[in-house]
């Protein structure tokens, strides 16, 4: 005998024989093949397209980040410069090459010729500024002669609302200027940013004549400073960190907007990548399931080849190639396609952003986008690949395959955890902490598992409770749900996934409309008029009478200082980081107002509310709670405020919780009645303008008797805010429809796949008599059960999402639009079904010969 | 001439749960080089199960299958895989012509498996021998089971095995097909001097072979010359 020890067992074979065969193996298997990648391609296509459009919004902040700030530093001011903060300004100034001050604050505008009149950020700008880039204007000239008189630049949207002219007059406070030009941009202004609070620049000297600068009025103090090319400009203000701090002065540096920009910006594609790989992920799954039904049918074919001599490694890699393949090519398509909505992007989201977004190709993002889906396809296609250790020869003789426990399932546990440790990897790369990474990777697993575990279920319960009485066509589709070969769990996973996806969206997007809906809604004030001052009030309300609108709020106002905390200032709370207490409490100029009772916003949590100070004894006040925590004040701390220049003791005497989201005016700090009721202050009312004309006229005639009063109409906010919503809902809508789009894909590829696996056996019942009815009714009853629990299980996981969403990131009570959850029910089930007749129409239009052959 | 299959006690019993399956038991045969063999017996006998044994596609669950003086036993899946192309050949009943390759290539895939040279050319040769040189680019869905029949036996003696394994090779096809390709098997066996065991329950076909190993409940019934 033959000492087995002597005989090498290596075939000759190399890796071009694999290769080829894996070649030959594909080509009859084409459309299918081209079928199991299309799952992938919308998945890539949306992480080329995002990974490009972050590489070139990086570069593009980078390249244009000095133009964004316009200087090289910014110093900013919320209150008056003190002296000792002027002298700091002035040293900063004395070692600049250029210097600009800027003072801004929000009136009213009155348009002369149209006589509207809107809310606006009134920028006074004295100086050069931008010493980088410069205030487009049509006509260009405009930029500098504006300088020169008592002119204005007024921003885009507010010439176009009202309809005005370069030489038109624009009345700001109690001064008319000359419209000198249309801006067009301005440094580090966005599109929404012009629509909120369109500005209009006018020269600083020209300021002090509007009368719009009164005490209390909410300006804020810009100064702009360019330095020689050589200062080390990040250097200066690391070093006046500490003064800056003290004054309450801000600086910023063209690096610190970069970086600042650049995050902000990271999160938002951050967030749209995880939503571009949650698509890329379903349409893995989809892969893998795919892959899954190949092998089986290519059981026979292995087993053959195992007889012939191929070892199970090299029946192993003939499969991989072709999967490898296959997620080359679909990855390749999806970079293609990412290239092509990676065009669109600049364009949506141009609005959004403070630079423009060019449209390079990142070839960085096209290579990661095809390694990604390459890597991605093979990992999830070695579940079903390693199944191929197991196919025995012996098939060849009878065909059996069978599920065992043995070693190959540690390798199957094995490529579970690397997936999950790749999804965690993944989705670490795109988020700020570990904590939002974990919470991401077990929010998806748990989806998987719940859609998983109901899928399960379902062919549990079906098997079960099997209902006999039924007649056959019905038991048929229900009874394909549970026999060999079944497409349950993939479609349950592909179809619920995505419709928990868009379901959560719309849920999502119908939550805010329905609050913003809430503000515009009868009973709830849409104008709020501000900057109103004593003298002017009981003016104001004839006139708010006059024209029959209701006075829902009025509102008294008074700017007050913290100075003490039961008697430790600024300097000893600094100092003595012991005493828990925020230095950060003190100093700021705090907005408060004085009553006698809480109001329907609010709810006192701790304490108790007095609403009227005795004659003699110190007023208690009410503080909003997450403010008092952050201060680190308690019930009975004594705090003196520095009601503008009085120093007025007070003890905290109750904590409340308030609902911000309400339209209406609520304070941190709210005074009994009887102690600030002297003190300089302005007043806000609230009303509510029936419709859009009585609203204009009704601003018209405020802004032309009190031009220092200023007026937020909110139906013109919530429009703003629609618009925004839009534009940001759109972007994320496009990258969900991508999910669903995938969904759709790996639903047309799952059906298409058990059409393979369902053919011999319709074509047997045809051969038997079946009509055509008959077998598209089976079909309708399989895909109908399939449908209908998908949606069911998606829309379940996605009022649960939504309803987390709205407790715990929106803070907002969850109700759940009925119709929506009914349409999206029909919509979903009917889809599939639609979807699963569609297929099995196109086999039936061939003959049972035709199809029998072809199978052989 | 010497022995090139010798079977050594050989016994396969399948397990499920508690139940246990003895599908043969005490098998004992020597087979001679060149010679030609067939395995008959009634369906259930454990004629397939034996077959599958002595190609090495399964392992025993006791006794021995020494092929070309290698123990198979001792062997693992991929260095059985290796026996089998380089010694085995194989004709099925059902053809298993891989359905995603040409004629041609069904044929050559053991050859290249060997890392054989000229390999076209041989199985061009083989597909004239079997007078389907003209079928060599047609995929199997497009031939006939007869035609299937003879490219598997074209692939079969491709790579020059020492024996040869069918499993009823005409079981799947009408009297007159089936007799043409029994003739060419055995033409080809001669010409090639390939040791031939067949499995069948066609006592016409066993009859032509120079010795017949009946089968019967999982043990042999006697060797007849």
């Amino acid at each position: 005998m033959q000492n087995n020890d002597k005989v090498s067992y290596t075939t000759k074979t190399n890796f071009w024989w694999i290769l080829k065969m894996a070649l030959r193996d594909s080509r009859k298997n084409k459309s299918r093949l081209l079928l199991f990648i299309s799952s992938i391609v919308l998945g890539i296509a949306s992480m080329v397209a995002i990974s490009s459009f972050s590489d070139n919004l990086k570069k593009d902040i980078d390249q244009q980040a000095a133009e964004l700030i316009g200087a090289d530093l910014v110093v900013d001011s919320r209150k008056e410069l003190s002296e000792s903060a002027q002298h700091l300004i002035d040293s900063i100034k004395s070692i600049s090459i250029a210097s600009a001050e800027e003072k801004s604050f929000a009136s009213m505008a009155l348009f002369e010729k149209s006589g509207g009149s809107r809310l606006v950020d009134i920028r006074a700008l004295g100086g050069n500024f931008p010493f980088y880039g410069k205030l487009e204007t049509i006509p260009e000239s405009a930029e500098s002669s504006f300088r020169s008189g008592k002119n204005a630049l007024v921003d885009k949207t507010l010439m176009l609302q009202f309809n005005a002219e370069v030489g038109d007059q624009v009345v700001i406070g109690t001064q008319k200027f000359t419209i000198a030009g249309t801006l067009t941009n301005a440094p580090g202004q966005s599109g929404i940013s012009s629509s909120v609070a369109p500005a209009i620049f006018i020269p600083l000297e020209y300021l002090e004549s509007t009368g719009l600068l009164q005490k209390g009025s909410r300006v804020s103090y810009n100064f702009y400073y360019q330095f020689p090319k050589t200062t080390d400009v990040d250097n200066i203000v690391e070093k006046l960190d500490a003064p800056f701090e003290l004054e309450g002065l801000d600086g910023e540096t063209i690096q610190m907007r970069k970086e600042s920009t650049g995050r902000s910006f990271d999160d938002l594609t951050g967030f749209l990548s995880l939503v571009g790989f949650v698509a890329l992920l379903l349409g893995c799954i989809g892969v893998s399931s795919a892959i899954q039904i190949y092998i089986r049918e290519k059981l026979n074919s292995i087993a053959v080849l195992r007889c012939l001599g191929v070892s199970s490694r090299q029946a192993f890699l003939i499969f991989l190639i072709q999967v490898a393949g296959i997620g080359l090519i679909g990855s390749v398509l999806g970079a293609a396609l990412g290239v092509l909505i990676q065009q669109l992007l600049p364009v949506v989201l141009q609005d959004l952003l403070p630079v423009a977004v060019s449209n390079d190709l990142s070839v960085i993002a096209i290579l990661k986008g095809i390694a990604l889906g390459v890597f991605i396809s093979i990992l999830f296609a070695l579940l079903p690949l390693i199944g191929i250790h197991r196919i025995s020869p012996l098939n060849t003789l009878r065909l059996s395959y069978e599920e065992n426990d043995g070693p190959k399932n540690k390798y199957k546990t094995l490529v579970y955890g690397l997936i999950v440790l790749f999804i965690l990897l993944f989705a670490r790369m795109q988020l700020d902490s570990w904590f939002q990474t974990l919470a991401f990777t077990a929010g998806v697993l748990l989806g998987f598992l719940i859609l998983y575990g109901v899928s399960l279920l379902l062919v549990k319960m079906v098997k079960r409770y099997f209902p006999h009485s039924w007649s056959y066509l019905w038991r048929q589709g229900l009874s394909n749900l549970y026999r060999p070969n079944n497409q349950t769990v993939i479609m349950v996973m592909a179809i619920g996934l995505g419709t928990a996806f868009i379901a959560t969206l719309f849920f999502v997007k119908a939550l805010l409309i329905s609050q913003l809906s809430f503000s515009a809604s009868s009973n709830q004030p849409n104008m709020v008029l501000f900057d109103i001052q004593s003298s002017q009030k009981q003016k104001v309300l004839d006139l708010v009478n006059k024209e029959n609108l209701p006075v829902i709020q009025e509102v008294p106002i008074v700017t007050i200082q913290l100075e003490t905390i039961n008697g430790y200032n600024e300097a000893t709370v600094r100092k003595d980081s012991t005493l828990g207490l925020s230095v950060r409490s003190f100093g700021r100029e705090l907005r408060v107002t004085y009553r006698d009772s809480i109001i329907s916003s609010e709810k006192i949590t701790d304490g108790v509310w007095i609403g009227e100070v005795g004659k003699g004894d110190t007023a208690r006040v009410s503080l909003e709670k997450e403010y008092a925590q952050r201060a680190g004040l308690k019930i009975g701390d004594r705090l003196v405020y520095n009601v503008q220049g009085l120093m007025v003791p007070t003890i905290v005497g109750s904590f409340r919780e308030v609902d911000w989201n309400r339209v209406q005016t609520n304070f941190r700090v709210v005074f009994p009645k009887g102690v600030i009721d002297d003190a300089p202050q302005f007043h806000v009312i609230m009303t509510k303008t029936p419709n859009s004309e009585i609203s204009a006229a009704f601003q018209l005639a405020v802004v032309q008797r009190f031009p220092t009063v200023s007026i937020i109409d909110l139906n013109l906010i919530l429009t703003i805010l629609d618009e925004i919503l839009s534009k940001i809902g759109f972007v994320i809508q496009f990258m969900a429809a991508l999910s669903i789009l995938t969904g759709i894909i790996v639903l047309i590829a799952s059906v298409m796949i058990s059409k393979y696996q369902r053919v011999r056996e319709s074509v047997l019942l045809r051969t038997m008599g079946a009509s055509r009815k008959q077998i598209l009714t089976i079909a309708a009853m399989e895909y109908l059960f399939l449908g209908t629990l998908a949606a069911s299980t998606g829309i379940v996981i996605a009022l649960l999402s939504s309803w987390a969403l709205a407790i715990f990131s929106f803070e907002l009570p969850f109700v759940p639009d009925i119709l929506l959850i009914i349409g999206l029910f029909v919509g979903v089930s009917a889809l599939t079904v639609i979807i699963g007749i569609f297929n099995s129409t196109a086999l039936l239009n061939r003959t049972p010969l035709e199809v029998l052959r072809k199978e052989d | 001439m010497g022995s090139i299959l010798s079977v050594k006690n050989l016994a396969k019993i399948y397990k499920s749960g508690s139940n246990t399956l003895t599908v043969l038991q005490h098998i004992d045969f020597d087979i001679e080089e060149k010679s030609t063999v067939a395995i008959v017996g009634p369906s259930g006998s454990g004629k397939t199960t034996l077959l599958g044994l002595c190609a090495g596609l399964d392992r025993a669950s006791s006794g021995d299958v020494i092929l070309n003086n290698i123990n198979l036993n001792n062997l693992n899946e991929d260095e059985r895989a290796w026996i089998r192309n380089q010694h085995v050949g194989f004709i099925f009943q059902n053809f298993q012509l891989l359905s995603t390759l040409t004629a041609l290539e069904n044929v050559m895939v053991p050859l290249e498996l060997r890392g054989a040279s000229n390999i076209k050319e041989k199985a061009m040769e083989l597909l004239e021998k079997v007078g389907l040189q003209d079928r060599a680019s047609h995929y199997p869905s497009q031939l006939s089971g007869g035609e299937q029949q003879r490219i598997s036996l074209a692939r079969a003696f491709s790579n020059s095995p020492k024996i040869l394994f069918a499993d009823e090779p005409t079981g799947n096809l009408d009297t007159e097909t089936g007799e043409r390709v029994e003739k060419l098997l055995f033409d080809l066996n001669r010409e090639a001097g390939t040791t031939l065991v067949l499995v069948t329950h066609d006592l016409e076909l066993a009859a032509r072979t120079q010795r017949v190993i009946r089968l019967k409940g999982g043990k042999l019934l006697d060797n007849a010359e």
